[in-house]
């Protein structure tokens, strides 16, 4: 039996790298529509965010169509634009609206945003995830705001009687100078509207040395309401005559309920109800357990302390990390299962080295441990239901209730609330479909909340994994050889676990005459994800620490010898925006290395280390500058990051994003880990789980980027992989202590 | 008896073991102060009683019996002028995903009620009971130093 979520994974992450970095989507002229909105209502463009589909144009040319994928310039001078991602913090919904602000030459004070609609017909894929939100809609939300502004500026040439090229915009306004006339756009907006929608193709979009807006720093548009408390998350919502509920599932997965002391919980104070749901056995959708609905959610909580539930555990999860642990480190010599690629002899390079180097590298599961607890709205009213979600996937969530509650899809109404963190973890949307499980036997909106402890204990975990090394290098100091076992997890037998597949193209194997990768799987139970840099994040680790060890094996500097890898500047095939390019790679790497004040004297006890990574279509380095005192403790003076993503958006936006991987990267790295034995996961809170405070924080974090043409790509990912073995790195240069296990804490080195 | 943001609230028919986090949100509809941990170890929760930051999640209401509560929502002053750091955090930009920030926020206001210049000592202590996932913390210090600087109400 298998309730893996793999397959969902596979699919959810498929869509992600499938997404066009580039700008290879094909426009029609409908991906741009006028609206005529009620009269007087200005000028209203709807366009599509995805791929021009034949829905999406049907749904433009209705006649009753809503406008819904649209930016509007009202008489008033106000101008709407939707943002069509989830907010999950990774700040989509400040940068969307920035980018077709941009191109409109809208003044940005004179933007309002709101949250789009759930509708894929319109708007294409909604889902955030994978950092692709920008790279797959730059073309489209450019060429929108550019065709507003043409109908704008036509509008008031055509006013004045003078041609366009003679025209000018800016802050909201057409400006004649040779007049000295001026227009603002809301004024132009009905005249605008009148006009036919220019054919995408006569479009001239700005260069990036144009740019009024993108690349300078902007709050984020939900900061006011962040700041004063305003209910914008799952969690804070509210409607008259709710109730709230709990739900216990099986701490070893695939437990199925026997029974519990339903009864006695009845009786409890508030308790409306309590049910046993068998689920269909999926863990992405509804697993077996135990609902309570209660008139608060206290007490719905203290209900669920008090439930007692007999678990049938005869084909519930069994894993041990431990026993896991000992079973790959007894494997870890021999050569993989199953062999993922293969260059050149590296068994003849490695025997004909000078000198050859082994190692072997793990680290442990971790849950997303967003800081919002999984949640879900519910409202079920016969023949339709109404959802409020924090989730990274609302249109999945659709499709699953639906097909849970046997509903046709149009009968599901998603409404998309700001996450408290996503990380990953809401690109799956079970506490969406146990929400609505539940919802279909409540006469009442219900909001389901997971405690803490479920939320620790019933994620989707990055999933640890080992590597054996085993590389050699000339007489020269040369790498000459390259070896990888990587030992990771399967729930079938077949495919590696999600997020726990490792690429044939994997750093530095595409560059090297004579390489070799091989893989393991041992058998698991425990449900795996996406974790913010899926994969990446871990390998990212062993990878760059053990090049770190081959320099200073063959007594040359990393930051040479890391460059001598990269080579001559190429693209590493496919030759997209979104492939390793190597020439950026060595650009990122020389700027960290300048910034941080690489081969300078330091003092007495202080280490630096580098290290880089390319992930998410991003180019990033990092050098660390730590200290690690006799007790072994160790302190974070500076982390220096330089990154490659194209063009910036929005730069406080991208500052605070990479900030922020970084000080998750260096959290996950020092502490943090869960145990799982007889298929439970052991941590349930922060106390067992301790997550980096601003006491332990560097207390400066420097971000560079080297801005470009090339298509823009996300930033919510790809500056956490090289923290971890920048800073391990950094700690051997240091104290001589080389960690080549995850977290730190496990080898008596704390922060 | 009790008041939240200047406004008297009656306990009755309220379990007196019930923690504050949940009477404010669930009973009141002020959903500023967040449920993260229900231990006392996150912050989301953060309110202050009389000026002082506690931990609502850990509060049991009848603790609070006669008391002045402030939430987030109060945080600014009647006439809708943001406190200094709400004004700070808008313009540093110091929110990622925000579901911390209010709790933050609310200690570090008691923080500067306290220590009008604080060190960074001073930060580290008054804010380290705080969990951001996100990992805004350089921004928080930022934030914090530029509303000190720029006197508080
Ligand atoms: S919810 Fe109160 S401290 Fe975490
Ligand atoms: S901003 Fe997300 S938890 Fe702090």
């Amino acid at each position: 039996m298998t309730f893996s979520a793999d397959a969902y994974f596979a699919e959810v992450m498929g869509e992600f790298e499938a997404s066009p970095r580039a700008s290879a989507i094909h426009f029609s002229r409908r991906s741009i529509l006028k609206l005529s909105g009620a009269a007087g209502a200005g000028l209203i463009l709807a366009f599509t965010l995805g791929p021009v589909t034949e829905a999406a144009a049907a749904a433009m040319s209705a006649k009753d169509f809503a406008p819904n994928a649209f930016l509007r310039v009202s008489p008033d001078g106000s101008i709407l634009i939707y943002a069509h991602r989830p907010e999950i913090g990774q700040g989509i919904k400040t940068a969307v609206p920035l980018i077709v602000a941009e191109e409109m030459d809208a003044a940005w004070a004179d933007v309002k945003v709101e949250q789009a609609p759930i509708n894929t017909a319109l708007y294409g894929r909604q889902s955030a995830g994978g950092s692709t939100s920008i790279p797959t809609s730059w073309d489209q939300l450019r060429q929108a705001g550019a065709a507003a502004r043409s109908m704008l500026i036509t509008a008031a040439a055509k006013k004045w009687g003078v041609p366009v090229s003679e025209c000018t915009t800016a802050d909201s306004a057409v400006a004649h100078a040779a007049s000295k006339r001026q227009l603002r756009y809301g004024e132009l907006a009905l005249a605008a509207a009148a006009l036919p929608v220019p054919d995408v193709k006569t479009l001239t979009l700005k260069t990036r040395a144009q740019y009024r807006l993108l690349g300078n720093r902007f709050t984020g548009v939900d900061n006011l309401k962040v700041v004063t408390g305003q209910p914008l998350f799952g969690i804070d919502q509210a409607m008259p005559g709710m109730l709230y509920a709990v739900y216990e599932k099986c701490p070893a997965v695939g437990g199925k309920v026997i029974s519990a002391n339903l009864d006695h919980i009845k009786t409890l104070p508030g308790v409306k109800d309590a049910f046993i749901l068998e689920g269909n056995g999926v863990t992405s959708d509804v697993m077996p357990g135990v609902a309570i609905v209660a008139d608060s959610t206290w007490n719905a909580f203290k209900a669920k302390a008090a439930l007692q539930v007999n678990w049938d555990e005869s084909k519930a999860s069994k894993d041990s990390w431990t026993k896991l642990q000992a079973e790959a480190k007894k494997i870890a010599k021999q050569a993989g299962a199953e062999n993922i690629t293969k260059s050149g002899d590296v068994d003849a390079a490695l025997k004909g080295a000078a000198k050859t180097l082994e190692a072997f590298y793990s680290y442990p599961f971790v849950p997303h441990a967003t800081l919002e607890p999984q949640n879900t709205t519910a409202w079920f009213k016969g023949d339709s239901i109404e959802l409020w979600a924090p989730t990274q996937t609302p249109e999945r969530a659709i499709t699953q209730v639906a097909k849970l509650l046997n509903l046709p899809e149009n009968r599901v109404t998603l409404n998309q609330t700001r996450a408290g963190g996503g990380f990953g973890r809401r690109l799956v949307n079970d506490p969406c479909c146990e929400a609505a499980v539940i919802a279909q036997r409540v006469n009442a909106p219900v909001k389901l909340t997971w405690t803490r402890e479920d939320d620790m204990r019933h994620d989707f975990y990055r999933p640890g994994g080992f590597h054996q090394f085993t590389a050699g290098l000339d007489a020269a100091g040369k790498l000459v050889g390259w070896k990888v076992h990587f030992i990771t997890f399967s729930s079938d037998g077949k495919t590696p676990v999600a997020g726990g597949n490792i690429p044939a193209a994997e750093f530095p194997l595409p560059l090297v005459a004579h390489g070799e990768l091989t893989q393991s799987m041992l058998p698991l139970m425990t449900p795996c994800g996406a974790w913010r840099a899926p994969r990446s994040n871990a390998i990212a680790f062993a990878t760059q620490s053990f090049i770190h060890e081959l320099a200073v094996a063959a007594g040359r500097d990393h930051l040479e010898f890391l460059l001598e890898i990269l080579g001559e500047p190429r693209h590493i095939p496919p030759a997209t925006s979104a492939a390793l390019n190597t020439g950026r790679a060595a650009a990122v790497i020389k700027l960290a290395a300048e910034k941080a004040g690489w081969g300078k004297p330091l003092p007495q006890g202080h280490g630096l280390g580098l290290a880089f990574y390319f992930s998410h279509a991003g180019h990033f380095a990092e050098v660390a500058e730590v200290s690690v005192d006799a007790q072994k403790r160790v302190t974070i003076h500076n982390v220096v990051m330089a990154g490659d993503i194209g063009p910036i958006i929005n730069m406080s936006g991208a500052e605070n994003q990479c900030q922020g991987g970084i000080i998750d990267g260096l959290s996950t790295m020092m502490n943090l880990q869960v145990g799982i034995e007889n298929g439970r996961v052991i941590e349930g809170n922060f106390t067992e789980y301790p997550i980096l405070r601003i006491n332990k924080a560097p207390p400066k974090i420097e971000v560079h980027f080297i801005q470009s043409d090339n298509t823009p790509t996300g930033v919510g990912e790809p500056a956490l992989p090289p923290v971890a073995p920048a800073i391990a790195n950094a700690i051997f240069a240091a104290s001589g202590i080389r960690v080549r296990s995850l977290p730190l804490r496990n080898e008596g080195l704390t922060v | 008896m009790f008041k939240v943001n200047g406004t008297e609230h009656s306990l009755d028919g309220i379990d007196p073991a019930t923690p504050l986090l949940w009477v404010l949100r669930d009973t009141l509809g002020l959903v500023g102060a967040k449920y993260g941990c229900g231990i006392a170890q996150c912050g989301a929760c953060t309110v202050q009683l009389n000026g002082v930051p506690i931990r609502a999640c850990s509060t049991p209401i009848s603790a609070i019996d006669g008391q002045s509560i402030t939430t987030i929502e109060g945080l600014a002053a009647p006439d809708g002028k943001l406190h200094a750091l709400q004004q700070a955090w808008i313009d540093y930009d110091v929110a990622q995903c925000g579901y911390c920030q209010a709790g933050q926020l609310m200690s570090a206001a008691a923080l500067l009620k306290d220590k009008p210049a604080p060190t960074d000592a001073d930060i580290d202590q008054a804010m380290a009971g705080h969990i951001c996932r996100c990992g805004t913390y350089t921004r928080i210090r930022q934030a914090i130093y530029a509303a000190a600087k720029g006197g508080v109400a």
